[in-house]
């Protein structure tokens, strides 16, 4: 009897075994799949033959070169341009963005007054409509403004990336109505005005999502191309990374720029996985509220 | 049911004022009275003397604005221009010069951006007649009235939503509504190159909308399949990567997994690196002398390229399986969280019970994660309809039959795109847009109305 008993536990035991190997296999596999195009544009940055197509997936030989014509050619792609405009666009942007998604995220969690409703209403809609249908018509009004030629258009850039930052406060306002209304009621009680419970109570205790929101802000103008493709049109002198790296994978630049392509993705990738890595953390608990109870 | 319209009537009356445009009219005296034609008079008769110029200076801007270019804004709407450039013989200079024709976008910006402003200015007038009225009772009750100094105060205080919410609001108006009325406008017309009307053009009613929905036109033919397939498209993406995902997430969570941290590491990589580098590097990759068809073929598993974007299953396929790569990431990240909250008591009654691994997952994990995560989903849906990153970046739409304007992996966001930027039918893509936020508002409002977590905050448990 208990012979067959620690047979049954035996097999179970080693049935329990084969299938935590076969998972340890299958996670090993998916996972591989996962990086294996990351790798792959990382072998291909450090390639020495040129043009986007080869038969092998290890390089026949390794070179620098890539990055270094990145940043020395810039008789026809000037990437170094490129790279310092996206970053002046985008730290406007970012704080642009973070005033006007923390602002409005406090109000709606926070205070009460009669359009409180209808505004969220309103960016619900507004999230409806397809985010860039109405590109032609912004570029039409930039003209009218003036800020469609040369040297505006970086300001241009700003103001389409954060003027409408105002409707995405759904994540925001969710965290501030985790933080107990105590506190606000508390300070309020000892004579403090309404500004001074959102910038000494509510702000410091908000870290985690005021992270997230700078950083999310600060990655759009590195990630969009479509409201850059149709600002920028064709002045070379204003592109943005995205679109520089866009262009580079036209037919007429491809065979040279290939390699250098994926010079570039791996350089603005690296920053922006860094500082994605360092802050899943306020990234998942922006997302689900940290501060409790 | 009659709670929640208690709580409503409750909510409307929280922010009531006795200080209407209509009690004002009504029973205002002289001074808020000429407040409806000078703004803030009343105001200013009242010693709110910073209050009242501040209106009458926001009265005075607009009538400025619309006697300067408003007046003739509005003339030019209806008929959005005639005149054609042309060329004039100058017998004095002795060459030909061009007379300024009429520019139709711009007359149609303008008319539609003076309406606009004419709506608002309605509002602030609507709030300068109020404040006037207030302060004339607030007076004649002998109650304080607020000075300048206080009124600017207390937008730190009490009123501090104006304070924060004014950029904000600016930025939205001016550059989200006002170009969304002004592209809604254009799905009324005939702007587009068909015929030439890139200058020039005229309004024609509801004929974009009977083209577009009109199964036996060409263009209306390719709507519904367009439709079709986002609607495919989207259920497929969102249901699989979120299946997956979550499977992904169980076996990873599992106590006898090793390595959890090494694992969610490199499936959250793909998250980290920018969408539009990896899309164009799968798409290189695929290409029919790309990396993946030329090992294949090198090592005699296929004689020829697998056509992943030439043949229209193949890309349809293609851009799912790619999409889970993109997705399911994202959808660990969100569950591995969720997951961990599940009481586990739960899991532990149903073990007692003999339910085993796959029914503790049907009848515990699922509609657990369902429950709390509809919302999720929800928005999930609305982004795949409008995923035009994954699309346009892999596939661009491809194959396109040649005579059409969309292909068979082409969305209505992406057809939209190339109607607009790349063939310039203006008309047609603002059209497009509209039929897509239609599809939206009502999956939006169909589902949010259906869900458990909607009707019943706290129901699960």
């Amino acid at each position: 009897m208990s012979k067959k008993k620690k047979d049954i536990d035996g097999s179970a035991k080693a049935r329990k075994h084969t299938v935590n190997v076969i998972i340890h296999v299958i996670l090993a596999i998916l996972a591989f799949i996962w990086v294996l195009p990351i790798f792959w544009v990382i072998l291909t940055s450090f390639r020495a033959e040129k043009g986007s197509y080869v038969t092998t997936f290890f390089p026949k030989g390794y070179t620098l070169d890539n990055y270094i014509k990145l940043f020395t050619d810039t008789s026809i792609l000037n990437f170094p341009r490129m790279f310092k405009n996206t970053f002046v666009i985008a730290i406007f942007t970012c704080i642009i963005s973070t005033i006007f998604v923390l602002s409005v995220s406090y109000c709606m969690s926070r205070m009460r007054f009669k359009m409180r409703k209808a505004y969220m209403n309103i960016a619900m809609v507004l999230g409806l409509f397809p985010s860039f249908m109405s590109m032609v018509a912004v570029y039409y009004i930039l003209k009218a403004l003036n800020l469609s030629e040369g040297s505006m258009i970086p300001i241009a850039l700003i103001i389409v990336f954060s003027a409408g930052s105002g409707v995405n406060f759904y994540v925001a306002k969710g965290f501030f109505d985790t933080i107990p209304k105590s506190l606000d009621e508390a300070a309020i009680i000892d004579g403090a005005t309404r500004w001074q419970t959102f910038t000494r109570i509510t702000i410091p205790l908000s870290k985690p999502i005021i992270v997230y929101t700078i950083l999310t802000s600060f990655m759009a103008p590195w990630l969009d191309f479509i409201f850059a493709k149709v600002i920028c049109r064709a002045d070379s002198r204003y592109f943005t990374v995205s679109m520089g790296l866009w262009r580079m994978l036209d037919k007429e630049y491809i065979n040279n720029w290939y390699t250098c392509f994926a010079a570039g993705a791996v350089l603005i990738s690296v920053p922006i996985a860094i500082l994605f890595l360092c802050t899943q953390k306020f990234y998942v608990e922006g997302m689900s509220g940290a501060v409790k109870g | 049911m009659k709670k929640k319209a208690d709580a409503k009537k409750k909510k409307g009356k929280e922010f009531q004022t006795p200080y209407t445009v209509t009690n004002a009219v009504k029973e205002g005296d002289v001074f808020t009275k000429i407040s409806l034609l000078i703004m803030g008079f009343g105001n200013m008769a009242h010693k709110q003397i910073g209050k009242g110029l501040v209106f009458l200076a926001v009265e005075l801007g607009y009538i400025w604005y619309m006697i300067s270019s408003g007046f003739h804004a509005l003339a030019m709407l209806p008929s959005l221009g005639w005149r054609e450039q042309e060329k004039v013989w100058n017998d004095k200079k002795m060459i030909y010069e061009y007379t300024a024709g009429d520019q139709s976008q711009l007359l149609l910006l303008y008319g539609v951006a003076t309406l606009f402003i004419t709506f608002l200015f309605i509002i602030v007038w609507r709030e300068a007649v109020k404040s006037s009225y207030k302060s004339e009772v607030l007076a004649k009750e002998g109650i304080h009235l607020n000075t300048f100094k206080e009124d600017f105060k207390s937008l730190f205080d009490q009123n501090l939503h104006k304070l924060l919410l004014a950029g904000p609001v600016m930025g939205i108006l001016i550059f989200t509504i006002l170009p969304l009325l002004y592209n809604i406008s254009m799905a009324f017309t005939n702007y587009g190159k068909l015929n030439e009307h890139l200058i020039l053009f005229d309004w024609v009613g509801l004929d974009n909308f009977k083209k577009v929905l009109n199964m036996g036109d060409s263009i209306g033919k390719q709507f519904y399949s367009v439709l079709g397939w986002t609607l495919i498209w989207a259920v497929l993406a969102t249901v699989l990567n979120y299946i997956f995902g979550m499977i992904l997430a169980i076996v990873i969570n599992r106590k006898e997994t090793k390595g959890k941290a090494f694992w969610r590491f490199c499936f959250v990589l793909s998250i980290a690196v920018p969408q539009f580098v990896s899309l164009l590097i799968m798409r290189t990759m695929l290409q029919p002398t790309g990396i993946v068809n030329s090992i294949l073929e090198r090592y005699g598993i296929i004689n020829s390229a697998l056509p992943f974007f030439t043949n229209a299953m193949w890309a349809r396929v293609t851009v799912i399986v790619i999409n889970l790569w993109v997705g399911i990431p994202y959808t660990l990240l969100q569950v591995t969280g969720i997951l961990q909250n599940i009481p586990a008591e739960l899991y532990e009654a149903a073990k007692i019970d003999g339910a085993n691994a796959v029914q503790a997952f049907f009848k515990i994990t699922l509609p657990y994660m369902l429950f709390v995560m509809t919302p999720y989903l929800i928005t999930q849906f609305t982004g795949n309809v409008n995923n035009f990153n994954v699309i346009y970046l892999l596939s661009a739409g491809a194959p396109v039959q040649t005579g059409l304007t969309a292909g068979r992996t082409d969305l209505l966001v992406t057809w939209l795109y190339k109607l607009t930027v790349d063939f310039q039918y203006f008309n047609l893509g603002a059209v497009i847009g509209i039929m897509t936020f239609v599809v939206l508002a009502i999956v939006a409002l169909v589902t949010y109305r259906n869900t458990a977590s909607y009707k019943d905050e706290e129901g699960f448990m």
